[in-house]
Protein backbone atom coordinates (compact mmCIF):
# COMPACT_ATOMS: atom_id res chain seq x y z
CA UNK A 1 0.00 0.00 0.00
CA UNK A 2 1.21 3.75 -0.77
CA UNK A 3 0.63 6.60 1.10
CA UNK A 4 1.28 10.22 1.36
CA UNK A 5 2.27 11.41 5.48
CA UNK A 6 1.36 15.50 5.20
CA UNK A 7 3.11 16.87 8.27
CA UNK A 8 5.76 15.93 9.97
CA UNK A 9 6.05 16.74 13.55
CA UNK A 10 6.40 14.62 15.94
CA UNK A 11 4.10 12.42 15.58
CA UNK A 12 5.00 12.41 11.50
CA UNK A 13 7.97 11.07 12.15
CA UNK A 14 7.34 8.24 14.70
CA UNK A 15 4.81 7.38 12.09
CA UNK A 16 7.78 7.75 9.33
CA UNK A 17 10.15 5.62 11.52
CA UNK A 18 8.07 3.06 12.44
CA UNK A 19 6.72 2.40 8.66
CA UNK A 20 10.50 2.10 8.31
CA UNK A 21 11.52 -0.13 10.50
CA UNK A 22 8.38 -2.52 10.56
CA UNK A 23 7.85 -4.64 7.62
CA UNK A 24 4.58 -3.37 6.86
CA UNK A 25 4.61 -4.05 3.19
CA UNK A 26 3.60 0.42 3.18
CA UNK A 27 5.64 2.57 1.05
CA UNK A 28 5.40 6.28 1.56
CA UNK A 29 5.68 7.94 -2.00
CA UNK A 30 4.71 11.24 -0.74
CA UNK A 31 5.88 13.76 2.40
CA UNK A 32 4.94 17.40 3.25
CA UNK A 33 5.55 19.51 6.25
CA UNK A 34 4.67 23.27 6.81
CA UNK A 35 7.37 24.27 4.37
CA UNK A 36 8.56 22.12 2.08
CA UNK A 37 7.54 18.49 0.15
CA UNK A 38 9.05 15.79 -2.09
CA UNK A 39 7.48 13.17 -3.74
CA UNK A 40 8.48 9.67 -4.81
CA UNK A 41 6.63 7.08 -6.65
CA UNK A 42 9.11 4.49 -6.36
CA UNK A 43 8.90 4.86 -2.09
CA UNK A 44 10.64 7.77 -0.15
CA UNK A 45 13.54 6.56 1.73
CA UNK A 46 12.16 7.57 4.72
CA UNK A 47 15.67 7.38 7.47
CA UNK A 48 17.27 9.89 4.46
CA UNK A 49 13.77 11.90 4.96
CA UNK A 50 14.33 11.89 8.60
CA UNK A 51 17.85 12.92 8.92
CA UNK A 52 17.32 15.63 6.53
CA UNK A 53 14.58 17.19 8.81
CA UNK A 54 17.10 16.12 11.65
CA UNK A 55 19.70 19.03 10.15
CA UNK A 56 18.19 21.14 8.05
CA UNK A 57 14.47 21.40 9.53
CA UNK A 58 12.95 20.70 6.37
CA UNK A 59 12.06 17.19 4.75
CA UNK A 60 11.96 17.90 0.95
CA UNK A 61 12.32 20.56 -1.60
CA UNK A 62 10.99 23.93 -1.14
CA UNK A 63 9.14 24.19 -4.10
CA UNK A 64 6.75 21.14 -3.40
CA UNK A 65 3.58 22.07 -1.26
CA UNK A 66 1.35 19.61 0.94
CA UNK A 67 -1.13 20.44 -1.88
CA UNK A 68 1.26 19.31 -4.75
CA UNK A 69 1.78 15.80 -2.17
CA UNK A 70 -1.88 15.63 -2.37
CA UNK A 71 -2.80 16.37 -5.70
CA UNK A 72 0.20 14.58 -7.37
CA UNK A 73 1.75 11.82 -5.46
CA UNK A 74 0.78 8.63 -6.31
CA UNK A 75 -0.87 6.92 -3.01
CA UNK A 76 -3.75 4.85 -1.37
CA UNK A 77 -4.08 6.37 1.65
CA UNK A 78 -3.38 10.09 2.77
CA UNK A 79 -1.91 10.32 6.65
CA UNK A 80 -2.82 13.91 7.94
CA UNK A 81 -0.39 14.71 11.31
CA UNK A 82 -0.63 18.13 10.70
CA UNK A 83 -1.68 20.30 14.26
CA UNK A 84 -5.17 20.62 15.68
CA UNK A 85 -6.76 23.98 14.79
CA UNK A 86 -10.07 24.01 17.25
CA UNK A 87 -11.05 26.92 15.36
CA UNK A 88 -10.57 26.04 11.74
CA UNK A 89 -10.09 22.59 11.18
CA UNK A 90 -6.96 23.90 9.32
CA UNK A 91 -4.96 23.26 6.92
CA UNK A 92 -6.06 19.45 7.82
CA UNK A 93 -9.73 20.06 6.89
CA UNK A 94 -8.61 21.25 2.97
CA UNK A 95 -6.17 18.81 2.83
CA UNK A 96 -8.49 16.18 3.84
CA UNK A 97 -10.90 16.68 1.87
CA UNK A 98 -9.45 17.61 -1.20
CA UNK A 99 -8.09 13.83 -0.85
CA UNK A 100 -11.25 12.33 -0.49
CA UNK A 101 -12.12 14.18 -3.58
CA UNK A 102 -9.36 12.56 -5.52
CA UNK A 103 -10.94 9.01 -3.76
CA UNK A 104 -8.12 8.54 -1.21
CA UNK A 105 -8.77 6.93 2.18
CA UNK A 106 -7.82 9.20 5.17
CA UNK A 107 -6.02 8.66 8.18
CA UNK A 108 -5.80 11.35 10.75
CA UNK A 109 -4.46 11.81 14.60
CA UNK A 110 -5.91 15.79 13.59
CA UNK A 111 -8.99 16.38 15.86
CA UNK A 112 -9.97 19.89 14.26
CA UNK A 113 -11.53 18.19 11.24
CA UNK A 114 -13.09 15.73 12.53
CA UNK A 115 -14.64 17.87 15.38
CA UNK A 116 -15.64 20.42 13.12
CA UNK A 117 -17.14 18.69 10.16
CA UNK A 118 -17.37 15.41 11.11
CA UNK A 119 -20.77 14.86 9.23
CA UNK A 120 -19.77 16.54 6.00
CA UNK A 121 -16.61 14.46 5.68
CA UNK A 122 -18.24 11.11 6.82
CA UNK A 123 -20.68 12.13 4.01
CA UNK A 124 -18.13 13.03 1.33
CA UNK A 125 -16.07 9.85 2.25
CA UNK A 126 -19.13 7.57 1.76
CA UNK A 127 -19.69 9.55 -1.80
CA UNK A 128 -16.49 8.89 -2.71
CA UNK A 129 -16.12 5.20 -1.18
CA UNK A 130 -13.36 6.13 0.87
CA UNK A 131 -12.30 5.05 4.32
CA UNK A 132 -12.35 8.02 6.93
CA UNK A 133 -10.58 6.78 10.24
CA UNK A 134 -9.35 9.36 13.03
CA UNK A 135 -7.95 6.54 15.94
CA UNK A 136 -5.18 8.28 17.07
CA UNK A 137 -7.07 11.30 17.63
CA UNK A 138 -9.11 10.65 21.00
CA UNK A 139 -7.17 8.39 23.82
CA UNK A 140 -3.82 8.14 21.87
CA UNK A 141 -2.57 4.92 21.82
CA UNK A 142 -5.85 3.47 23.20
CA UNK A 143 -8.10 1.61 20.17
CA UNK A 144 -11.34 2.99 21.20
CA UNK A 145 -12.98 3.18 18.00
CA UNK A 146 -11.63 0.18 16.56
CA UNK A 147 -13.51 -1.44 20.33
CA UNK A 148 -16.67 0.81 19.60
CA UNK A 149 -16.87 0.10 15.62
CA UNK A 150 -15.91 -3.67 15.94
CA UNK A 151 -15.69 -5.22 19.05
CA UNK A 152 -18.84 -3.79 20.65
CA UNK A 153 -20.77 -3.89 17.10
CA UNK A 154 -24.19 -4.38 17.95
CA UNK A 155 -24.17 -2.91 21.59
CA UNK A 156 -26.22 0.06 21.84
CA UNK A 157 -23.67 2.58 23.67
CA UNK A 158 -25.70 4.15 26.88
CA UNK A 159 -22.84 6.19 27.86
CA UNK A 160 -18.97 7.13 27.67
CA UNK A 161 -17.01 8.44 30.44
CA UNK A 162 -13.70 9.69 29.99
CA UNK A 163 -9.93 10.70 31.56
CA UNK A 164 -9.18 12.26 27.58
CA UNK A 165 -6.06 15.05 28.73
CA UNK A 166 -2.99 14.24 29.85
CA UNK A 167 -1.49 17.14 31.18
CA UNK A 168 -4.38 17.78 33.51
CA UNK A 169 -5.03 13.90 34.73
CA UNK A 170 -0.94 14.48 35.70
CA UNK A 171 -1.74 17.84 37.41
CA UNK A 172 -4.53 16.41 39.25
CA UNK A 173 -2.66 13.56 40.39
CA UNK A 174 0.44 15.30 41.53
CA UNK A 175 -2.31 17.37 43.52
CA UNK A 176 -3.73 14.33 45.17
CA UNK A 177 -0.34 12.63 45.93
CA UNK A 178 2.06 15.33 46.88
CA UNK A 179 -0.51 17.87 47.85
CA UNK A 180 0.36 20.68 45.17
CA UNK A 181 -0.85 23.58 45.08
CA UNK A 182 -2.66 24.02 40.91
CA UNK A 183 0.04 26.58 40.17
CA UNK A 184 2.66 24.24 41.41
CA UNK A 185 1.48 20.94 39.36
CA UNK A 186 1.43 23.34 36.41
CA UNK A 187 4.70 24.37 36.75
CA UNK A 188 6.11 20.71 37.18
CA UNK A 189 4.28 19.65 34.05
CA UNK A 190 5.68 22.58 32.13
CA UNK A 191 9.20 21.25 33.29
CA UNK A 192 8.17 17.82 32.52
CA UNK A 193 7.25 18.83 29.06
CA UNK A 194 3.86 17.48 29.62
CA UNK A 195 2.04 21.42 29.31
CA UNK A 196 1.86 23.87 26.97
CA UNK A 197 3.69 27.42 27.67
CA UNK A 198 -0.36 28.85 26.71
CA UNK A 199 -1.78 25.96 29.25
CA UNK A 200 -5.39 27.05 28.74
CA UNK A 201 -6.33 24.35 26.02
CA UNK A 202 -5.63 21.67 28.28
CA UNK A 203 -6.10 23.30 31.79
CA UNK A 204 -9.50 24.68 30.77
CA UNK A 205 -11.22 20.95 29.86
CA UNK A 206 -11.40 22.59 25.83
CA UNK A 207 -8.81 19.62 24.14
CA UNK A 208 -10.97 17.10 26.80
CA UNK A 209 -14.18 18.49 25.12
CA UNK A 210 -13.15 18.59 21.93
CA UNK A 211 -12.19 14.90 22.04
CA UNK A 212 -15.39 14.08 23.53
CA UNK A 213 -17.02 15.96 21.05
CA UNK A 214 -15.77 13.66 18.28
CA UNK A 215 -16.32 10.50 20.66
CA UNK A 216 -20.36 11.32 20.78
CA UNK A 217 -20.50 11.92 17.05
CA UNK A 218 -18.95 8.35 15.98
CA UNK A 219 -21.22 6.87 18.58
CA UNK A 220 -24.26 8.51 18.34
CA UNK A 221 -23.94 10.73 14.59
CA UNK A 222 -25.87 13.50 16.66
CA UNK A 223 -23.76 15.70 15.24
CA UNK A 224 -23.14 17.79 18.41
CA UNK A 225 -20.47 20.85 17.90
CA UNK A 226 -17.67 21.95 20.91
CA UNK A 227 -20.56 25.10 21.87
CA UNK A 228 -22.39 22.08 23.23
CA UNK A 229 -19.80 21.06 25.92
CA UNK A 230 -21.24 21.83 29.10
CA UNK A 231 -16.98 23.13 30.50
CA UNK A 232 -15.31 23.69 33.61
CA UNK A 233 -11.39 23.75 33.40
CA UNK A 234 -9.48 22.33 36.54
CA UNK A 235 -7.68 25.99 36.99
CA UNK A 236 -9.50 26.73 39.83
CA UNK A 237 -9.16 23.44 41.89
CA UNK A 238 -7.85 23.68 45.96
CA UNK A 239 -5.18 21.40 47.22
CA UNK A 240 -7.80 21.22 50.66
CA UNK A 241 -10.73 20.21 47.81
CA UNK A 242 -8.15 17.05 46.86
CA UNK A 243 -7.90 16.29 50.57
CA UNK A 244 -11.46 16.62 51.09
CA UNK A 245 -12.26 14.26 48.98
CA UNK A 246 -9.17 11.83 49.79
CA UNK A 247 -10.86 11.72 53.20
CA UNK A 248 -13.76 9.70 52.08
CA UNK A 249 -10.96 7.48 50.37
CA UNK A 250 -12.07 9.92 46.92
CA UNK A 251 -10.07 11.50 44.25
CA UNK A 252 -10.64 14.15 41.91
CA UNK A 253 -10.52 13.75 38.18
CA UNK A 254 -11.18 15.76 34.92
CA UNK A 255 -14.11 13.63 33.81
CA UNK A 256 -15.78 14.10 30.09
CA UNK A 257 -19.01 12.57 30.09
CA UNK A 258 -22.01 12.04 27.02
CA UNK A 259 -24.84 10.46 28.13
CA UNK A 260 -27.62 11.42 25.60
CA UNK A 261 -30.45 9.92 27.43
CA UNK A 262 -29.77 12.46 29.88
CA UNK A 263 -29.13 14.94 27.86
CA UNK A 264 -25.34 15.40 29.69
CA UNK A 265 -22.42 16.33 27.62
CA UNK A 266 -20.16 17.68 29.96
CA UNK A 267 -16.49 18.38 30.71
CA UNK A 268 -16.01 19.15 34.52
CA UNK A 269 -13.49 18.08 37.38
CA UNK A 270 -15.64 15.41 39.13
CA UNK A 271 -15.35 13.51 43.09
CA UNK A 272 -14.87 10.16 41.79
CA UNK A 273 -13.83 6.67 43.89
CA UNK A 274 -10.56 5.90 44.03
CA UNK A 275 -11.05 2.16 43.30
CA UNK A 276 -13.11 3.46 39.74
CA UNK A 277 -11.18 2.09 37.31
CA UNK A 278 -11.21 5.74 35.67
CA UNK A 279 -8.78 7.27 38.27
CA UNK A 280 -5.18 6.28 36.19
CA UNK A 281 -2.10 8.01 37.26
CA UNK A 282 0.08 10.60 35.72
CA UNK A 283 -0.86 11.48 31.77
CA UNK A 284 -2.63 8.27 31.49
CA UNK A 285 -5.81 8.49 29.56
CA UNK A 286 -8.69 6.42 30.29
CA UNK A 287 -12.32 5.54 28.76
CA UNK A 288 -14.90 3.85 30.10
CA UNK A 289 -18.16 2.89 27.52
CA UNK A 290 -21.33 1.43 28.69
CA UNK A 291 -23.26 -0.53 26.57
CA UNK A 292 -26.76 -2.53 26.51
CA UNK A 293 -25.06 -6.25 26.51
CA UNK A 294 -21.41 -5.83 26.77
CA UNK A 295 -22.26 -3.37 30.52
CA UNK A 296 -18.94 -1.42 31.28
CA UNK A 297 -15.94 -1.44 29.88
CA UNK A 298 -12.85 0.54 30.63
CA UNK A 299 -10.14 0.86 28.43
CA UNK A 300 -6.21 2.69 29.40
CA UNK A 301 -3.54 4.11 28.05
CA UNK A 302 -1.05 6.14 26.75
CA UNK A 303 -2.74 9.18 25.66
CA UNK A 304 0.21 10.96 24.31
CA UNK A 305 3.45 10.25 22.50
CA UNK A 306 5.04 10.15 19.41
CA UNK A 307 5.21 6.35 18.40
CA UNK A 308 2.06 5.59 20.70
CA UNK A 309 0.12 8.40 18.26
CA UNK A 310 1.82 6.56 15.60
CA UNK A 311 0.56 2.96 17.03
CA UNK A 312 -2.99 4.56 16.72
CA UNK A 313 -2.13 5.16 13.08
CA UNK A 314 -0.84 2.23 11.67
CA UNK A 315 -4.27 0.33 13.01
CA UNK A 316 -5.80 2.61 10.96
CA UNK A 317 -3.59 2.08 7.73
CA UNK A 318 -3.46 -1.68 8.42
CA UNK A 319 -7.56 -1.97 8.38
CA UNK A 320 -7.91 0.27 5.46
CA UNK A 321 -5.24 -2.21 3.45
CA UNK A 322 -6.89 -5.43 4.41
CA UNK A 323 -10.17 -3.90 4.06
CA UNK A 324 -9.65 -2.17 0.69
CA UNK A 325 -6.69 -1.72 -0.56
CA UNK A 326 -5.82 -5.79 -1.07
CA UNK A 327 -9.28 -6.39 -2.61
CA UNK A 328 -8.84 -4.13 -5.04
CA UNK B 1 -25.13 6.36 46.76
CA UNK B 2 -28.14 5.15 48.21
CA UNK B 3 -27.53 4.73 51.88
CA UNK B 4 -30.36 2.71 53.97
CA UNK B 5 -30.97 3.44 57.51
CA UNK B 6 -32.05 0.20 59.68
CA UNK B 7 -32.32 0.21 63.41
CA UNK B 8 -31.22 -3.47 64.86
CA UNK B 9 -32.17 -4.67 68.03
CA UNK B 10 -29.20 -7.01 69.87
CA UNK B 11 -28.09 -9.11 72.06
CA UNK B 12 -24.96 -10.23 73.44
CA UNK B 13 -23.28 -11.70 76.32
CA UNK B 14 -22.69 -8.87 78.95
CA UNK B 15 -18.98 -9.22 79.42
CA UNK B 16 -16.20 -6.70 78.54
CA UNK B 17 -15.22 -6.74 74.61
CA UNK B 18 -18.48 -8.11 73.58
CA UNK B 19 -19.72 -4.24 72.30
CA UNK B 20 -17.49 -3.46 70.08
CA UNK B 21 -17.01 -6.64 68.65
CA UNK B 22 -20.49 -6.43 67.87
CA UNK B 23 -19.66 -2.34 66.51
CA UNK B 24 -16.59 -3.36 64.40
CA UNK B 25 -18.86 -5.05 61.66
CA UNK B 26 -20.62 -2.41 60.93
CA UNK B 27 -17.90 0.01 60.23
CA UNK B 28 -16.38 -2.94 58.27
CA UNK B 29 -19.14 -2.55 56.11
CA UNK B 30 -19.21 0.97 55.90
CA UNK B 31 -21.69 1.93 58.03
CA UNK B 32 -22.35 4.76 60.22
CA UNK B 33 -23.73 4.60 63.19
CA UNK B 34 -25.80 7.00 64.36
CA UNK B 35 -27.25 5.99 67.67
CA UNK B 36 -26.59 3.03 70.44
CA UNK B 37 -29.63 2.61 72.39
CA UNK B 38 -27.54 0.49 75.83
CA UNK B 39 -30.00 -0.19 78.81
CA UNK B 40 -29.15 -2.65 81.25
CA UNK B 41 -32.60 -4.19 82.95
CA UNK B 42 -32.33 -3.83 86.59
CA UNK B 43 -34.24 -6.69 87.35
CA UNK B 44 -32.02 -9.08 84.71
CA UNK B 45 -30.83 -12.02 86.11
CA UNK B 46 -28.86 -13.43 83.38
CA UNK B 47 -25.38 -12.65 81.67
CA UNK B 48 -27.02 -10.77 78.59
CA UNK B 49 -27.15 -7.35 77.45
CA UNK B 50 -29.45 -6.14 74.77
CA UNK B 51 -28.48 -3.02 72.66
CA UNK B 52 -30.52 -0.94 70.26
CA UNK B 53 -28.61 0.10 67.28
CA UNK B 54 -29.37 2.86 64.29
CA UNK B 55 -27.48 2.63 61.33
CA UNK B 56 -26.88 3.74 58.11
CA UNK B 57 -25.05 1.67 55.33
CA UNK B 58 -24.49 1.59 51.60
CA UNK B 59 -27.48 -0.35 49.94
CA UNK B 60 -26.82 -4.25 49.20
CA UNK B 61 -24.40 -4.46 52.66
CA UNK B 62 -27.11 -5.38 54.98
CA UNK B 63 -27.32 -9.33 54.51
CA UNK B 64 -23.38 -9.09 54.61
CA UNK B 65 -23.79 -7.44 57.85
CA UNK B 66 -26.10 -10.07 59.29
CA UNK B 67 -23.85 -12.48 58.64
CA UNK B 68 -20.34 -10.72 59.97
CA UNK B 69 -22.58 -10.32 63.38
CA UNK B 70 -23.87 -13.80 63.64
CA UNK B 71 -20.13 -14.88 62.98
CA UNK B 72 -18.94 -12.84 65.79
CA UNK B 73 -22.02 -14.45 68.07
CA UNK B 74 -23.77 -11.76 68.28
CA UNK B 75 -27.79 -12.37 68.14
CA UNK B 76 -29.85 -10.38 66.27
CA UNK B 77 -33.26 -10.40 67.98
CA UNK B 78 -35.12 -8.15 65.29
CA UNK B 79 -34.22 -5.94 62.70
CA UNK B 80 -36.58 -2.62 61.88
CA UNK B 81 -37.89 -1.54 58.63
CA UNK B 82 -35.47 -0.30 56.17
CA UNK B 83 -35.33 3.17 55.21
CA UNK B 84 -33.82 4.36 52.10
CA UNK B 85 -32.49 7.47 51.83
CA UNK B 86 -30.16 9.02 48.79
CA UNK B 87 -26.42 10.47 50.03
CA UNK B 88 -24.78 12.43 47.67
CA UNK B 89 -21.22 14.65 48.74
CA UNK B 90 -20.21 17.48 46.62
CA UNK B 91 -17.49 19.56 47.06
CA UNK B 92 -17.73 23.62 46.69
CA UNK B 93 -14.66 25.84 46.38
CA UNK B 94 -14.45 29.70 46.45
CA UNK B 95 -15.48 32.48 48.66
CA UNK B 96 -17.34 30.53 51.12
CA UNK B 97 -17.99 32.80 53.78
CA UNK B 98 -18.52 36.16 51.90
CA UNK B 99 -20.73 34.53 50.13
CA UNK B 100 -23.00 33.41 53.50
CA UNK B 101 -22.61 29.71 53.28
CA UNK B 102 -25.32 29.39 55.96
CA UNK B 103 -27.75 31.02 53.20
CA UNK B 104 -26.03 28.16 50.63
CA UNK B 105 -26.82 25.40 53.13
CA UNK B 106 -30.65 26.87 54.29
CA UNK B 107 -31.04 26.96 50.29
CA UNK B 108 -30.77 22.96 50.37
CA UNK B 109 -32.81 22.58 54.05
CA UNK B 110 -35.22 24.73 53.63
CA UNK B 111 -36.62 22.50 50.59
CA UNK B 112 -38.32 20.61 52.72
CA UNK B 113 -37.06 17.50 51.05
CA UNK B 114 -33.19 17.36 51.28
CA UNK B 115 -31.01 18.01 53.91
CA UNK B 116 -27.14 19.10 54.20
CA UNK B 117 -26.22 16.49 56.55
CA UNK B 118 -22.43 17.21 57.07
CA UNK B 119 -20.04 19.85 56.62
CA UNK B 120 -16.13 19.72 56.13
CA UNK B 121 -14.62 23.18 55.45
CA UNK B 122 -11.16 24.55 55.40
CA UNK B 123 -10.44 27.96 55.20
CA UNK B 124 -6.29 28.54 53.69
CA UNK B 125 -6.12 32.33 54.16
CA UNK B 126 -8.64 35.44 54.91
CA UNK B 127 -8.64 36.19 51.17
CA UNK B 128 -7.91 32.87 50.13
CA UNK B 129 -10.47 30.69 48.49
CA UNK B 130 -12.19 28.11 50.81
CA UNK B 131 -13.15 24.80 50.30
CA UNK B 132 -15.87 22.78 51.38
CA UNK B 133 -17.07 19.23 51.87
CA UNK B 134 -21.10 19.00 51.69
CA UNK B 135 -23.02 15.83 52.23
CA UNK B 136 -26.61 16.10 51.08
CA UNK B 137 -29.56 13.81 52.15
CA UNK B 138 -32.77 12.82 50.59
CA UNK B 139 -35.72 10.43 50.42
CA UNK B 140 -35.68 9.95 47.03
CA UNK B 141 -33.55 10.35 43.53
CA UNK B 142 -35.65 12.77 42.12
CA UNK B 143 -35.30 15.04 45.66
CA UNK B 144 -31.53 14.63 45.27
CA UNK B 145 -31.54 15.92 41.29
CA UNK B 146 -33.51 18.60 42.72
CA UNK B 147 -31.50 19.37 45.59
CA UNK B 148 -28.35 19.37 43.58
CA UNK B 149 -29.75 21.72 40.47
CA UNK B 150 -30.78 24.04 43.49
CA UNK B 151 -27.08 23.94 44.61
CA UNK B 152 -25.98 24.46 40.92
CA UNK B 153 -27.69 27.81 40.45
CA UNK B 154 -26.21 29.13 44.22
CA UNK B 155 -22.54 28.13 42.49
CA UNK B 156 -22.99 30.08 39.56
CA UNK B 157 -24.30 32.92 41.68
CA UNK B 158 -22.01 33.05 44.05
CA UNK B 159 -19.28 32.38 41.67
CA UNK B 160 -18.48 28.97 43.25
CA UNK B 161 -16.68 25.93 41.96
CA UNK B 162 -19.18 22.92 42.10
CA UNK B 163 -17.57 19.72 41.89
CA UNK B 164 -20.44 16.72 41.60
CA UNK B 165 -19.54 13.36 42.18
CA UNK B 166 -19.45 10.81 39.17
CA UNK B 167 -22.57 8.81 40.31
CA UNK B 168 -23.54 7.75 36.87
CA UNK B 169 -21.41 4.59 36.49
CA UNK B 170 -22.65 1.93 39.11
Amino acid sequence: MKVAIIGFGSVGRGVAEMIAKKDLGISVTGLADSKSGCIDPAGIDLFRVLEKKKKSGCCGDRNISALDVIKKAPYDALIDVTPTNAMTGEPGLGYVTQAIKKKKHIVTSNKGPIALAYKELRALAEKNGVALRYEATVGGAIPIFHTLGHGLAGNEILAVFGVLNGTCNYILTRMADEGLTYEQALLEAREMGYAEADPSYDVEGIDAAIKLVILANTIWGNGVKLDDVDRTGINLLTPDAMRLAEEEDCTVRLIAEAIPKKGFLRVAPRIIEKSNPLVVDGTLNAITIETDMAKEITLIGRGAGSIETASAILGDLLFIRDRYVERS
Amino acid sequence: MIVVQVSMKLEMKDSPGQLVAALKPMSDVGGNIIAVIHQRDPDATDDTLNVQIVLELPEGRLDDLVTMLKKQGVHIQRIGEERLLYQRTVILIGHLMHTDLSDTVDRIDSTGFAEVSELSMSMPAVNERSSSRLTIKSVTKDDMEDAVAILRTVAKEKDLLLIEPLEEIL
